[in-house]
């Protein structure tokens, strides 16, 4: 397993858009049997800032998540980790992570994970766009006493 | 000494149904929603989420929809919904140099990597009521221009790498929960951070601005304010793995401060930092400022008896939740305790006309 892709593919739907992880997963039609190992529970972590952004760590407040375990047999698990409190993402999260170990792979990845990080980086990029248009050139004038 | 008060159910019950009555005001009009509240009200939204120490804006929304839009009872709900969720585990600190931002100002320097940018910011607006929004649906779309994806590094690192601030180093200390440990004073600067982004904004408020007009000798600039989301990264623990579990919007602020220096190190400016959930700059200077006053004994700097460097003045009485709990309950009936109350003074008074008599 290369933890980096899993990283990375688990983080995608950890902070997904609720309902258009659910429209993704929905559209895809898919009956998956799985089996509980955790199921869905909302809960919290404690999220830390640093003193000064370097200093010493803090704790600022929490954040709402919702974890859920399965397997699809006896040897894959999937692990649904998301921002939130909706049970259905989370419980799709869990399968798309597993999938994601199987040879259903590159439908999820195309269907789901692509669709997300697209997602996400047009997100990002309305966001950066708007935030330039606000650049600010402040200048400071010479009075008329300093000549 | 608590006793118990009976009766009163149906009245009770009969000031919930009006409260829920009067919650949905005049049925002619619409009913609003959560994603309402929580695309429109989102500064309202934010100071629940904060103050509430729980980071979701629906729960929020819902709050101040049934609080009638009371923010206070809204961040009571919050914090009392937050006590019953178990507690999965703590992030990674988080890395505010990576924000994604809306917004970057620095008061202190013009020029600056990244450059300033004003974002959706109140500021320079004239303050003059906009009758347009009494009609429906008009509204600007924002500008968009190209930009450079880089990372917009802290303006005081600047200030930094020449030695005039004062560095923040970490002390490798755990910091301790307040919502998990009873505080004890004297406190961490953790704890004291802790508390005060928790902690009531008007209240922070008017502290910093008392050390603005001097109680407390602190001249404070704003070396850098942003806005704009975080990754939370968390280690899931079945797999080891750290995840960027949550995007979350958070408002930082770090102040200069006036210089510190001793016969070892030479002047330099010193700092207060302010970390808020959400777009909240009043609340994240204020943070800043306080925090700053605050470290008085840290800078070798004089007790000067005022509030805002008491630690023990400003985090026992910056939670408004703690604060209205105790204020509000003296509405409740209190019947017996001011039967004894009553009693006392008329026996004093007793006592006083017999010897008036006598006199």
């Amino acid at each position: 397993m290369q933890n980096e892709s899993r990283k990375q593919w688990l983080s995608y739907l950890a902070t997904a858009d609720e309902n258009y992880l659910i429209s993704l997963w929905d559209n895809l039609n898919m009956k998956i049997e799985y089996n509980w190992l955790r199921e869905p529970e909302i809960g919290s972590i404690m999220v830390q800032g640093k003193a000064g952004a370097t200093g010493d760590n803090f704790n600022v407040g929490e954040v709402t998540i919702t974890r859920c375990s399965l397997n699809l047999d006896k040897k894959i698990q999937g692990h649904g980790y998301v921002q939130g409190r909706n049970k259905y993402k989370s419980k799709i999260a869990a399968l798309c992570d597993a999938l994601m170990q199987t040879e259903k792979k590159e439908i999820i990845k195309r269907n789901i994970i692509d669709k997300l990080i697209k997602y996400k980086n047009n997100k990002r990029n309305e966001i950066l766009s708007k935030t330039e248009a606000t650049k600010v050139d402040f200048f400071t004038l010479v009075r008329g006493e300093d000549k | 000494m608590y006793v118990s008060v009976k009766g009163g159910e149906k009245a009770i019950n009969n000031a919930h149904s009006w409260l829920s009555e009067i919650r949905r005001g005049d049925v002619n009009i619409a009913e609003l929603n959560i994603k309402q509240i929580s695309e429109q009200l989102t500064l309202s939204v934010d100071r629940v989420m904060s103050e509430g120490s729980l980071y979701d804006k629906d729960l929020s929304a819902l709050a101040i929809k049934q609080s009638r839009g009371d923010l206070i009872e809204a961040i009571f709900l919050m914090r009392a919904y937050r006590t019953t969720l178990p507690r999965i585990g703590s992030s990674k600190p988080i890395e505010t140099s990576k924000m994604l931002c809306l917004r970057r100002i620095s008061a202190t320097f013009k020029d600056i990597p990244g450059k300033q940018k004003l974002g959706p910011t109140f500021d320079y607006t004239h303050r003059l009521l906009d009758f347009k929004l009494l009609a429906d649906g008009e509204y600007e779309k924002a500008k968009i221009e190209k930009y450079d994806d880089k990372e917009i590094p802290h303006v005081l690192s600047f200030l930094n790498k020449e030695g005039l601030i004062q560095k923040e180093i970490p002390s490798g200390k755990t910091s301790k929960d307040i919502t998990r440990n009873p505080i004890n004073f004297p406190l961490t600067r953790s704890e004291r951070l802790q508390s005060l982004s928790r902690g009531d904004e008007g209240f922070l408020l008017g502290l910093a601005y008392s050390t603005q007009r001097g109680y407390a000798r602190n001249h404070a600039f704003v070396g850098e304010l942003r806005t704009g989301y975080v990754e939370v990264q968390f280690e899931i623990p079945e797999l080891g793995i750290e995840i960027n579990i949550a995007d979350v919007m958070f408002t930082e602020c770090e102040s200069v401060n006036q210089f510190k220096g001793s016969k070892k190190i030479p002047a330099q400016f010193t700092r207060g930092y302010g970390l808020v959930f959400g777009q909240l700059e009043r609340k994240a200077i204020s943070m800043a400022l306080v925090d700053r006053s605050m470290r008085w004994k840290e800078f070798g700097e004089e007790y000067l008896g005022v509030a805002a460097q008491d630690e023990e003045f400003v985090i026992s009485h910056c939670d408004n939740i703690q604060a209205t709990g105790f204020l509000e309950h003296i509405k409740l009936p209190h019947y017996v305790d001011f039967q004894a109350e009553l009693d006392l003074v008329r026996k004093i008074r007793e006592e006083y006309n017999k010897n008036e008599q006598r006199t």
